[in-house]
């Protein structure tokens, strides 16, 4: 327990630990110090200077970097404060692209928000812009430094949280800007884009790619069959955004909606979540039974192996073959399904709806066309699809809860749990339980897995049906930082037979496509709306999905047979650390 | 031993060395054969003479004349005529007394006691003057705690511009345990107009070296660094002569004088930028980032570099060490007065008749510092300002030119001694156009890491760039006091909290420098 400080915020008397930043204690008062570089989830860059506060017999300090002491005595506003933060959000505005109309952080953003608060009018400072090139270069997201005001979180989630490394700051003084190392854009960088710094960008320097637009095209072309697939995590995100109870998941209205906005086929992701545990599964079961590489690590996520062909290709044989659920989606539509269906596939648009940023950039891999076209033609962030459903004039609070479509639209509660930190390994440990002991497990809940713990792991013993007990130490990391750590250790050759890793903070949940200012309470609270849904659904284990054991039968044969490889499963690449372009390739499709 | 006639002290720096100092002084050589002079008269290279825009000087001794400017036309002059025939050539020679600085029977010397005198690359000239006495007594006699509170007593402050008490630093670092602590000399000497840290690293070496191996006894440090600006090119060149021959001499290494203290001086070449002299940034530079300040606390006392316990002098405050060791606290009391004690290397430039460098009493009024040792305003002109402390620093006008130059009374005038440079401006000066370079110069400088100071000082440079063309309004000037007030209270480090002082002052005193261009 470390040691208890008394202090004054505002006549207000408060205690905290030592050491804590007097930004923390205010809040503990009652009291939210205004700042424009602050986050409560990163260690402070201290770079806006906003959030000074005066304090008894010293001089102006930071909130956000000052440690309290006994007895401070701290003023948070005062006619001198007010002045100074106005001229620094003058200042601010004065080197910002001022375009809020069209800016896709409107209404989040928190300069404009700061800058309103403070009742700024038209200021008499002249413009210090100085317009530069807009980095378009990703695939996944787009860097305007004409809104940047250089706060630095980019930089401190990009480098500590996820250490990545793209970003960094360049030149000096008012030249200084956030960029790639040599300002050779993001694409030709170490950038995974996991779009962690998109969320934490108070100003909307950092977002997305776009596809709104392609996607509305193919919607309003009549020849156009649009078929669309939604990422577990966003149902869990977009009740909130409109202004409904935040824990509720929102499946039915967000089918209803996609319905409405005139989608052909409203699918779900989910149903491929299952499909990619009977695969992942089977793998994992393979591997251990025949003695196989160990561990085996997930490969869901897109950021995680973009990282991964770049920081430790030593373990790409270590990672799943298998697609990500929207890849596999993306595969099956074009082919199972339009040829169920007598759908001509070069007809079909594939759109998925994802709370991610390097989905993005994983639709456009060159070895994502296992169906002969691009297997996913388009990729929406959750915010793109907050924007599309206010531009289709929807009410989406009061819209009916609706069905996904038959044939790819089952789900069960295994698939749900995708999207928290953990859920691909405890739907996974559901799956390989029945497989190997016959049966199911007593009780469905894995809490060792659940939570915001950075990694997570356990030591599981499956009886097997012949008699005989299979030990499995398996662990889960969430956020590259942590799998950094978790795959150093797999490196030093600590024994685990499964890993999960995510690349974004508390999974899906908290990715990179998520609304801006996600913090990690969202997150987390995300998560535990997802488990909610897991707990009240009738089927819990992914095997149960008859959809799945359908498309197996009718189509695939059996899990990790030559078709399911042919179609579900790929291969990795080793990258530059300086470029992020492939050097090699490090696997090989079967 | 050899006696000579004549001794002739070449002052061999930067300044000199740009002006063909080593061609001269061959040429003299062969002249002086020539005339069968050379068991006669010797020639000794030295640091600085103390003298700035003088080009090529010398100083003959015991005639105590002083040659100027000196070119190779002038050098067969002066051996035939003074050397030869006796008759110093006046019509080269600096006119004493105009600078009493220049005066060598001026005591009042501790950190420049040895410029000018001795050749600094020879350590036995450093040893012949006295040096290394105080390390031994450091070392042999004394305890760690003892020469803190030594210096403690002395009242030494850091004369890299914040004054913080040397003494009081050191006993933040002293009693923490840690495997490995630090002593680090801060030489990245970028301050506009100042030179002084250049010239005692020149002229004395062994002067910086002795103090820091004191410094790094009493805090318990056992590595060392120099953190020295790379265009300190013969700095650089005579602080590697001083380290490789302390070593050989075994005032540095492992087990010094048998003590059981281990001690090892590196040099850090620094890349040039303003901001690494605040202490954060200069260690961030150190460990090979990017030269950003640091959040403090942790001080870095407690956590600097690589995370260990660093100190971090300035060169000149660290130069006085050796000398309070010797003297004692209470000598040292006697100079300058009280809580300001010792004294203060000054840096004259701009409208004097004889820019240079000077060390006085802290305490010593502007008006003495300007007239007896920088010469006086240039002849036929009239002080108009000053620019005291650095760019950093503060105008002051006519009416302050009797405040004394220590840390306290300058701060009745809102004012700070800085690194101790003078800029004078006669009347000719356009305090706009000063305040502009000033203001180009931080804007230039400011690292960018915070927005207040990137961002206020575009806006400043923008505002004041109007003002200069004519174009500015009434408002311009209250925008840029708005700013520089904003800067001031929110800017993370000293770079961007500093502008205000150049900005108020110069506006408060000649407001009808700015209203002319503005109306």
């Amino acid at each position: 327990m470390s040691k208890m400080i008394n202090l004054t915020v505002d006549g207000i008397e408060v205690q905290v630990p030592e050491g804590t930043a007097i930004i923390s204690a205010a809040k503990k008062a009652g009291k939210n110090i205004p700042t424009l570089c602050y986050h409560p989830d990163l260690p402070a860059t201290a770079n806006c200077g906003v959030c000074v506060v005066e304090i008894e017999k010293s001089p102006l300090k930071r909130a956000c970097c000052t440690p309290v002491w006994e007895g401070m005595n701290v003023t948070t506003n005062s006619h001198k404060l007010r002045e100074l933060r106005k001229t620094l959000v003058e200042l601010t505005l004065s080197n910002h692209d001022v375009v809020c109309p069209t800016c896709v952080q409107n209404g989040k953003c928190e300069l404009q928000d700061l800058a309103y608060h403070l009742g700024i009018q038209a200021s008499d400072l002249p413009s210090l812009l100085e317009k530069k090139p807009i980095d378009y270069s990703s695939p996944s997201i787009v860097r305007d430094p004409n809104k940047c005001i250089n706060c630095g979180r980019c930089i401190t989630v990009c480098a500590q949280t996820q250490t990545v490394f793209a970003l960094t700051l360049d030149g000096r003084g008012f030249e200084t800007m956030v960029t790639t190392s040599f300002d050779r854009g993001m694409a030709n960088s170490p950038c995974v884009n996991c779009g962690q710094c998109t969320v934490y960008c108070p100003v909307g320097a950092l977002r997305e790619q776009t596809h709104i637009d392609s996607v509305w095209d193919a919607l309003l072309d009549p020849d156009k069959y649009v078929i669309v697939q939604e990422a577990p995590a966003v149902r869990a995100t977009l009740g909130e955004e409109f202004g409904m109870n935040p824990e509720e998941v929102t499946v039915g209205k967000m089918y209803a909606a996609l319905r409405s906005m005139g989608f052909d086929r409203v699918f779900d992701t989910n149903f491929t979540a299952d499909l990619t545990i009977m695969e992942e599964g089977m793998e994992l079961i393979n591997r251990v039974v025949t003695g196989g590489k160990l561990p085996v690590i997930t490969s869901c996520s897109p950021g995680w192996i973009k990282f991964m062909e770049t920081y430790f290709p030593c373990v790409a044989e270590n990672v799943s073959t298998c697609k990500s659920p929207q890849q596999m989606f993306g595969t099956m539509i074009k082919t199972y399904f339009a040829e169920k269906e007598g759908i001509d596939p070069s007809k079909i648009v594939s759109v998925s709806i994802m709370p991610c940023t390097a989905k993005k950039f994983e639709a456009q891999r060159p070895e994502m066309r296992d169906s002969g076209f691009q297997d996913v033609d388009y990729v929406l962030t959750t915010r793109e699809l907050i924007r599309m459903i206010e531009e289709a004039g929807l009410d989406f609070k009061n819209l009916p809860d609706e069905k996904a479509d038959n044939l790819m639209g089952e789900y069960t509660g295994a698939a749900t749990i995708f999207g928290a930190t953990g859920g691909v390994m405890e739907a996974a440990v559901r799956t390989a339980y029945f497989v190997l002991a016959g049966k199911e497990m007593a009780d469905l809940n894995l809490t060792p897995f659940r939570g915001m713990a950075g990694i997570k792991e356990a030591n599981l013993v499956v009886p097997l049906k012949d008699g005989g007990e299979l030990p499995l130490h398996v662990a889960v990391a969430h956020g590259l930082g942590n799998a950094r750590k978790l795959m150093e250790r797999v490196v030093a050759g600590e024994v685990f037979h499964f890993i999960e890793i995510m690349a974004c903070p508390g999974g899906c949940v908290g990715g990179g496509g998520q609304p801006f200012g996600s913090s990690i309470a969202d997150r987390a609270r995300r998560g535990q709306s997802l488990y909610k849904e897991d707990a009240a659904a009738v089927k819990r284990t992914s095997h149960s999905n008859s959809e799945v054991m359908k498309a197996y039968a009718d189509f695939l044969g059996e899990p990790n047979s030559h078709k399911a490889h042919q179609l579900l499963h790929t291969n990795y690449f080793e990258r530059s650390k300086v470029t992020g372009d492939c050097v090699k390739a490090v696997t090989h499709k079967h | 031993m050899k006696f000579y006639r004549s001794h002739i002290l070449i002052g061999i720096d930067d300044s000199s060395l740009a002006a063909g100092v080593k061609e001269i002084e061959a040429l003299l050589r062969s002249e002086l054969q020539k005339n069968n002079l050379s068991d006669e008269i010797n020639i000794l290279e030295t640091g600085t003479l103390g003298l700035f825009g003088t080009g090529v000087s010398m100083t003959v001794f015991p005639e105590q004349v002083t040659y100027v400017n000196l070119t190779a036309a002038d050098v067969p002059e002066i051996v035939s005529e003074h050397f030869l025939k006796g008759r110093p050539v006046t019509r080269l020679a600096l006119k004493a007394p105009l600078k009493k600085h220049y005066d060598y029977n001026y005591k009042n010397r501790i950190v420049l006691a040895n410029s000018g005198k001795i050749n600094p690359e020879d350590i036995k000239d450093y040893l012949a003057a006295g040096g290394y006495e105080a390390w031994e007594k450091a070392l042999l006699i004394m305890q760690p705690g003892e020469v803190v509170d030594e210096v403690k007593a002395s009242g030494l402050r850091g004369r890299g511009g914040a004054g913080f008490p040397t003494g009081l630093k050191w006993s933040f670092t002293a009693p923490i345990k840690a495997e490995q602590k630090l002593f680090v000399i801060n030489a990245d000497e970028g301050e506009p107009g100042t030179f002084k840290d250049r010239l005692i690293m020149e002229g004395d070496p062994h002067k910086l070296l002795e103090g820091i191996m004191i410094g790094s006894y009493a805090v318990g440090a056992t590595k060392a660094y120099i953190y020295i600006r790379g265009e300190y090119k013969l700095c650089i060149h005579r602080l590697e002569i001083a380290i490789k021959d302390a070593y050989e001499y075994g005032l540095l290494g492992n087990n010094i004088f048998d003590s059981g203290f281990d001690l090892d001086i590196y040099i850090k070449i620094g890349a040039g930028a303003y901001v690494c002299g605040e202490e954060t940034a200069l260690i961030e530079s150190m460990e090979g980032n990017r030269g950003n300040p640091r959040s403090k606390p942790p001080f870095p006392g407690v956590q600097g570099a690589w995370q260990l316990p660093t100190v971090v002098n300035n060169v000149e405050t660290i130069a006085n060490v050796p000398a309070i060791i010797t003297n004692g606290s209470e000598w040292y009391k006697g100079y300058g007065p009280d809580g300001c004690s010792g004294t203060k290397v000054f840096t004259i430039m701009g409208d004097v008749n004889l820019p240079g460098l000077c060390e006085v009493d802290m305490g010593t009024s502007l008006r003495t510092i300007i007239d007896e040792f920088g010469g006086g305003v240039k002849e036929g002109h009239q002080f108009k300002a000053a620019l005291v402390g650095g760019a950093a620093g503060v105008f002051l006008p006519i009416e302050r030119l009797d405040v004394n130059m220590d840390y306290n009374s300058l701060r009745n005038y809102a004012a700070v001694l800085g690194s101790g440079a003078i800029l004078v401006m006669d009347e000719r000066a356009d305090i706009v156009d000063m305040l502009y370079s000033v203001i180009r110069f931080f804007r230039h400088e400011s690292c960018g890491k915070c927005s207040p100071c990137a961002n206020g000082n575009e806006m400043l440079y923008k505002l004041i760039s109007k003002i200069r063309k004519g174009k500015g309004a009434p408002e311009d000037l209250y925008n840029m006091d708005k700013v520089a007030e904003a800067m001031f209270h929110s800017s993370f480090c000293a770079l961007g909290q500093s502008l205000v002082m150049p900005i108020r002052s110069a506006i408060e005193h000649f407001k009808a420098d700015f209203l002319k261009r503005i109306n």
